[in-house]
């Protein structure tokens, strides 16, 4: 389980994100590139959200948004029930810091740097003292089984270790969202099924709301609802129909002798 | 952001380019090195300038008698005999801004005690030479207005003619002969040591100015006078006194010139300190401008930094980091790259001063001063050249910069 200190995000009350008619528009020199024409989205505390799309589909615009690394040219985004569309620069750089939880394909974890310290580097920005820095983000990695690596350097880890990593750091600020974006997108199939079990139990146990966003359907049916974008409109948003449980998966998966170390 | 923290992470960045980082330093450090270095040899010629002037006796004035013009030749200055003992009484009498005044008479002579002899210099002078001089009687006495008054034949030995005449025994009371004629040992002058031209100020034999002029020189004149102003301040107000004084007793005519000149030693050691001031300055802003060439060898790597570090950036950002916290990281690495490199120069210069004195023999003075300023120079230099990377990478968009490759 996460530290009992309260969550930043997990409102009981409305909805974690609320997007009423959300637009983009880009400039590229004379041509106005309309990367979101309008979409209004729900999704609640607890809820494991895949977002599905070509490319150029406006998907990853759509993420820019929802984790506040962008802001729409017209409508609201209500993130944990504030209003975020029109926040400044720093503004936003504070709700990322405290609302949301990043996961990237390519683990964006910072190099040279012990596992320990690149979880801690959300914390630094809002100004937790060492100590406490120190016992939480060794807290999360000892939840996510890399208790016995915290001096490890990203380069000492295997692929999914290093995912890993990412992952307690985007949890470290006990955030309301988690955004992975095709985070299994570098990885092998084996690994993908171990890290998306990570997000499951996550989602199960905490109740943390997930956005997923990839490309490839199988990743996706872990989610428990999916959502296509197509030309900066949702094209469809349904239930999972036939979920995929990645800890059943992965104890089904014949023993492999240790790819990590 | 705790500012340890952000002192932290930015040895953590420097550290991981040990090799650049440290080249980056070297332009600080040679910049800061050749700053010090530079003022404290411009400090340590003034420091001994001063010393010099003040061991003449800074509130000194020197006055010779003009030059002759006979028939359109003109001889050098000092070679009319219009100075007389009575001027300087004079001076001393009616001059307000004058305290001391000493005659001075000089020849030079052949001096022998027992089986030795020394060819040396004597200065005729009056009971005032030591306050004027600033020089001390280091074993017997000075002579007195006695001695003066009757032309007494005795001598202050200066510390060289000691060494030369008297190895090993005490001169005072012996008796020594000058031109055949027998002068008591009075006293020993304290070390002087070389005046700013490189002579032995200890090589000289002193006495009552009388005594020289009659006994030795067969002369009523004097060669020079000195005189000591009450105050450095008020050299000015003596040399005009004495000016005033000196034209009246030789009745010069208002439109004629002097037929002597009156030197202020402060002007000498005004101009000395000027020049040496100025090449202060000179050396100073030379090694300045490798501080600068510093700098921009710290702007260079910084934004080199920026870019190989764009990912690092985005991902800072993308985890809550306020433009302001970037820019700080940035700024506080290139701070510390210039003040690591600027206590690294200290050293250095401070090497190098002391490898040059030693070396060279050139006095060298590593001032307090010089250490805090190019200290706090290197420091602003830091802030200056780090700025722009800095801003750049807090300018960075978030998006793009985690997308970088």
């Amino acid at each position: 389980m996460l530290p009992a200190s309260p969550r930043n995000g997990h409102r009981s009350d409305g909805p974690v994100i609320l997007l009423e008619h959300i637009h983009k528009t880009y400039h590229a020199g004379e041509v106005e590139v309309h990367a979101l024409r309008g979409v209004s989205l729900e999704v609640e505390a607890g809820d494991f959200v895949a977002i599905m799309g070509a490319s150029g589909s406006g998907k990853s615009t759509l993420m820019n948004l929802l984790g506040c690394l962008d802001h729409p040219t017209k409508g609201t985004y209500r993130l944990n029930g504030l209003d975020v569309s029109g926040l400044t620069k720093d503004e936003r750089a504070d709700i990322r810091n405290r609302y949301v939880g990043f996961v990237f394909q390519g683990f964006n974890l910072l190099p040279r740097t012990s596992a320990l310290e690149n979880v801690e580097v959300p914390l630094l920005y809002s100004g937790v003292p060492r100590k406490e820095r120190d016992r939480r983000a060794s807290e999360v990695l000892a939840m996510l089984g890399l208790g016995d690596r915290l001096l490890s350097m990203p380069n000492q880890l295997s692929g999914g270790q290093q995912q890993r990593v990412a992952i307690a750091r985007s949890l470290i600020n006990r955030p309301a969202i988690v955004l992975a974006d095709e985070p299994t997108g570098n990885l092998d199939s084996r690994t993908s099924i171990e890290v998306m079990e990570v997000f499951q139990r996550l989602n199960d146990e905490q109740r943390i709301t997930m956005l997923l966003v990839t490309h490839e359907q199988d990743i996706a049916h872990y989610a428990k609802r999916i959502i296509v974008i197509k030309d900066g409109r949702i094209q469809s948003d349904s239930p999972m129909t036939a979920r995929r449980d990645a800890r059943k998966e992965f104890a089904s998966l014949p023993p492999e002798l240790e790819d990590e170390e | 952001m705790n500012p340890l923290v952000i002192i932290r992470i930015a040895f953590r960045a420097l550290n991981k380019n040990k090799l650049r980082s440290t080249l980056t330093m070297l332009g600080i450090i040679i910049g800061v090195g050749a700053v010090i270095a530079m003022v404290s040899i411009g400090q340590g010629a003034q420091s001994t300038i001063q010393d010099q002037i003040a061991s003449i006796g800074q509130n000194m004035l020197f006055i010779r008698p003009g030059s002759s013009n006979q028939g359109g030749m003109r001889f050098g200055a000092g070679s009319v005999s219009t100075l007389t003992a009575d001027d300087v009484e004079a001076i001393r009498r009616e001059c307000s801004a004058v305290r001391y005044a000493s005659p001075g008479v000089r020849a030079s002579v052949q001096v022998v005690f027992g089986n030795l002899n020394w060819s040396t210099s004597v200065q005729g002078v009056n009971q005032d030479l030591p306050e004027i001089r600033k020089w001390t009687v280091e074993s017997g006495e000075f002579f007195t207005e006695v001695d003066i008054r009757t032309a007494a034949r005795v001598v202050v030995l200066g510390k060289t003619v000691v060494l030369n005449l008297f190895p090993g025994t005490d001169p005072v009371g012996q008796v020594i002969r000058i031109r055949n004629l027998p002068f008591r040992v009075l006293g020993v002058m304290a070390t002087r040591g070389q005046n700013q031209m490189g002579d032995d100020q200890d090589d000289t034999i002193i006495m009552p100015y009388t005594t020289a002029q009659r006994k030795l020189l067969s002369i009523t004149h004097i060669n020079f006078a000195m005189v000591s102003a009450v105050s450095p301040a008020s050299t000015f107000t003596a040399e005009q006194q004495i000016t005033e004084l000196l034209r009246q007793r030789h009745r010069i005519k208002p439109n004629q010139e002097d037929d002597f000149t009156v030197r202020n030693l402060t002007d000498v050691a005004d101009a000395a300190e000027e020049t040496n001031s100025i090449m202060t300055r000179l050396l100073g802003s030379v090694a300045g401008v490798s501080l600068l060439v510093g700098g921009i060898g710290i702007m260079n790597i910084m934004l080199v930094s920026v870019t190989e570090r764009t990912r690092e950036i985005g991902i800072r950002m993308a985890v809550g980091a306020r433009s302001g916290h970037i820019r700080l990281q940035f700024l506080t690495e290139s701070v510390v790259l210039s003040l690591l490199g600027g206590l690294m120069g200290v050293g250095f210069g401070i090497g190098i001063s002391i490898i040059i004195s030693r070396l060279l023999g050139w006095p060298t003075l590593v001032s307090p001063a010089s250490i805090a300023v190019s200290f706090l120079f290197s420091g602003t230099v830091g802030i200056l050249f780090g700025y722009y990377p800095a801003r750049k990478a807090a300018g960075l968009d978030p998006i793009e910069a985690l997308r970088y490759e």
